[in-house]
């Protein structure tokens, strides 16, 4: 177990080529479409890439096969890193990306199902992934599936109730087929989470909500596959990883700052830092 | 009604295994039988409005069928956003059975009084809204339900609300039924308000105005041809409704009127005022209060085809 205070000290491994070359994607989609959540998708790299490396059970080619693994990107708005993996799994072209946000496009600003091949549930709206995740899991194990389901929070969405009225009806129905997935970047939109409404104890908070608890470093894809792949922590509870991320990971003027939250505009300085940094254009 | 809304869910569910029954915190007791017979498609969640109607719309994209029960107003205010976005804009067949639509909580206040349930319902897409008359029409339109598939607002009732409707009308989602062969007037109702209209009607004869009556027991989708086809053959048209005259029936009916240029009579509507309700006592009270009681509409419609712009005058021409 890690917790953010000896990340703090200690740093994740530096990013790999693959995890720089998914930034690369979500930079590119965003200078193509002029907007975009840039902060909120470089955390959830790693997590997103581990999940659909090694974990998910998925078929890009069959999208809606009926015992795949379902993986709600609750916080909506990090859609570009689930974007990003996704057409790099094959599940529509890479090509797609250039469209963000387009007018015809079908991948907008926040994602949607039954429109994107590989999205579970339109979400944007913040505190609704968890409660679609219990009801398709209550429905799998209703007709025996094995499938999974892993539902992908943001740390300020963590600001909703909905999300804690969720979080007791899994530990009721006893639900180890769901895996709650927390991106712990510190930050929200206005500044950091602990300024705007502190989460800590947070391990404890879903500790006590009946989950089996376990965290990891965001961005250290061996460490989030350890955690992930072990799930469910124990029988007969839902699990959540709390994965303590860095916000605009891995792009240096964005960590942990909150003004690229919504950043959409890079100047050509930023672009070529970006780029240089992440080895792509 | 409301008895009868919740026995045909386990009705439904002998013989359709997506059918689930979802409540809030409802009454104990409330459907024992099919929790006996169904205790895994029976789920009491607990007051998390916001939640139950998320983890709905996660059952239904797998299949499922969850008809989810509580009070009305907390199924729309409280968790308008899930309704929305959840349910309509995942196209899912979720049914909200919602108890006590209008005037029917009247004793306990502005909290439980659903009067802009209609209204912001309807304005969502996908979604559909229906008011059963009685417990008769409830049971016939919930034989419907399992095939319908999109979302359903369904606005209950007290319960032991008179019986208007027959059986030889039938039931169809989206298909207006006349109860009244329109003279003069059309008077356009929904809900529980039939059976008061129907009353106000024997008044009017009485004093010589002949009124038909029909009931769009789906406001949402409105049966414009219905609509259209009455209205072309009357002076006037009084819709009637337990709803705030904002967003509800009335305006549904109007808006049909404007938009398919049809609009070139005078249109009444009786309906509730844009006021919070502190009074309390009964629905049947709080109904004569704002005039919709069988005596409260026929007055209003008297002095309605009194009037010399009403009836009397050739129709406004509608300008496009």
């Amino acid at each position: 177990m890690t917790s953010a205070g000896i990340l703090a000290e200690t740093g994740s491994p530096p990013l790999d080529a693959r995890s720089k070359a998914l930034r690369s994607t979500v930079v590119e989609a965003i200078v193509a479409a002029g907007r975009g959540h840039l902060g909120p998708a470089m955390s959830l790299i790693e997590i997103m890439r581990t999940l659909y490396d090694h974990v998910l059970r998925v078929r890009p080619e069959e999208p809606l096969w009926p015992e795949r693994d379902r993986c709600i990107l609750s916080k909506g708005h990090g859609c570009l890193a689930l974007y990003a993996i996704l057409a790099d799994k094959g599940f529509f072209p890479l090509e797609t990306l250039a469209t963000f946000c387009g007018h015809d496009s079908i991948l907008g600003g926040h994602p949607e199902f039954g429109i994107v091949p590989g999205v579970e549930a339109s979400t944007g709206a913040l505190g609704h992934g968890l409660s679609i995740g219990i009801g398709r899991a209550l429905a799998l194990r209703m007709r025996g599936s094995k499938a999974r389901i892993f539902v992908v929070l943001g740390d300020g969405e963590l600001n909703e109730g909905s999300v804690w009225e969720a979080a007791m009806a899994a530990s009721k129905h006893k639900l180890d087929s769901l895996t709650a997935v927390v991106d712990y970047n510190k930050f929200q939109s206005y500044g950091p989470t602990s300024e705007v409404l502190e989460l800590e104890p947070l391990a404890d908070k879903w500790r006590s909500f009946g989950f089996a608890v376990s965290e990891a470093d965001g961005h250290d894809v061996s460490d989030l596959r350890r955690a992930l792949e072990k799930v469910p922590y124990r029988a007969g509870r839902p699990s959540v990883l709390i994965c303590h991320t860095v916000k605009g990971k891995g792009v240096p003027d964005a960590e942990s700052n909150a003004d690229w939250h919504h950043k959409n505009k890079l100047t050509a300085n930023e672009l070529t830092t970006i780029r240089s940094v992440l080895g792509g254009g | 009604m409301r008895k009868t809304s919740l026995d045909m869910v386990h009705a439904l569910a002998k013989r359709d295994p997506r059918v689930v029954y979802i409540g809030s915190d409802p009454g104990s007791g409330t459907l024992d039988s099919m929790k006996k017979e169904f205790p895994q498609r029976f789920f009491i969640e607990g007051i998390s409005e916001a939640h139950v109607v998320g983890m709905s719309a996660g059952m239904a994209m797998e299949g499922l069928i969850p008809y989810v029960n509580t009070i009305a107003t907390f199924l729309t205010r409280r968790c308008y956003e899930q309704v929305a976005v959840d349910l309509c804009l995942h196209d899912l067949p979720v049914r909200l059975i919602a108890n006590g639509g209008g005037l029917v909580y009247a004793p306990l206040g502005p909290t439980h009084l659903a009067v802009e349930d209609i209204a912001i319902m309807r304005a969502l897409p996908n979604m559909t809204v229906v008011c059963p008359t009685d417990a008769d029409e409830m049971r016939r339109f919930m034989e419907q339900t399992t095939e319908w598939p999109h979302p359903i607002y369904i606005r209950l009732g007290k319960g032991g609300d008179p019986i208007t409707s027959r059986a030889e009308e039938g039931f169809e989602i989206g298909k207006a039924i006349l109860k009244r062969e329109p003279g003069r007037l059309l008077i356009a109702t929904t809900g529980i308000m039939v059976h008061h209209v129907l009353g106000a009607t024997k008044l009017l004869a009485a004093a010589g105005i002949h009124c038909g009556v029909v009931h769009f027991h789906t406001v949402k989708p409105l049966d414009e041809e219905a609509l259209l086809d009455l209205a072309s053959r009357v002076d006037a048209v009084v819709t009637v409704e337990e709803h705030t005259l904002i967003g509800g029936l009335g305006s549904a009916v109007v808006d049909c009127l404007s938009d398919r240029l049809a609009l070139g009579k005078p249109v009444l509507r009786l309906g509730l005022p844009d006021r919070f309700t502190h009074n309390y006592g009964s629905q049947e009270g709080l109904l004569k209060h704002y005039g919709l009681s069988a005596e409260g509409i026929a007055a209003a419609v008297s002095r309605f085809v009194a009037r010399p712009s009403a009836v009397q005058q050739p129709p406004s021409l509608v300008r496009v």
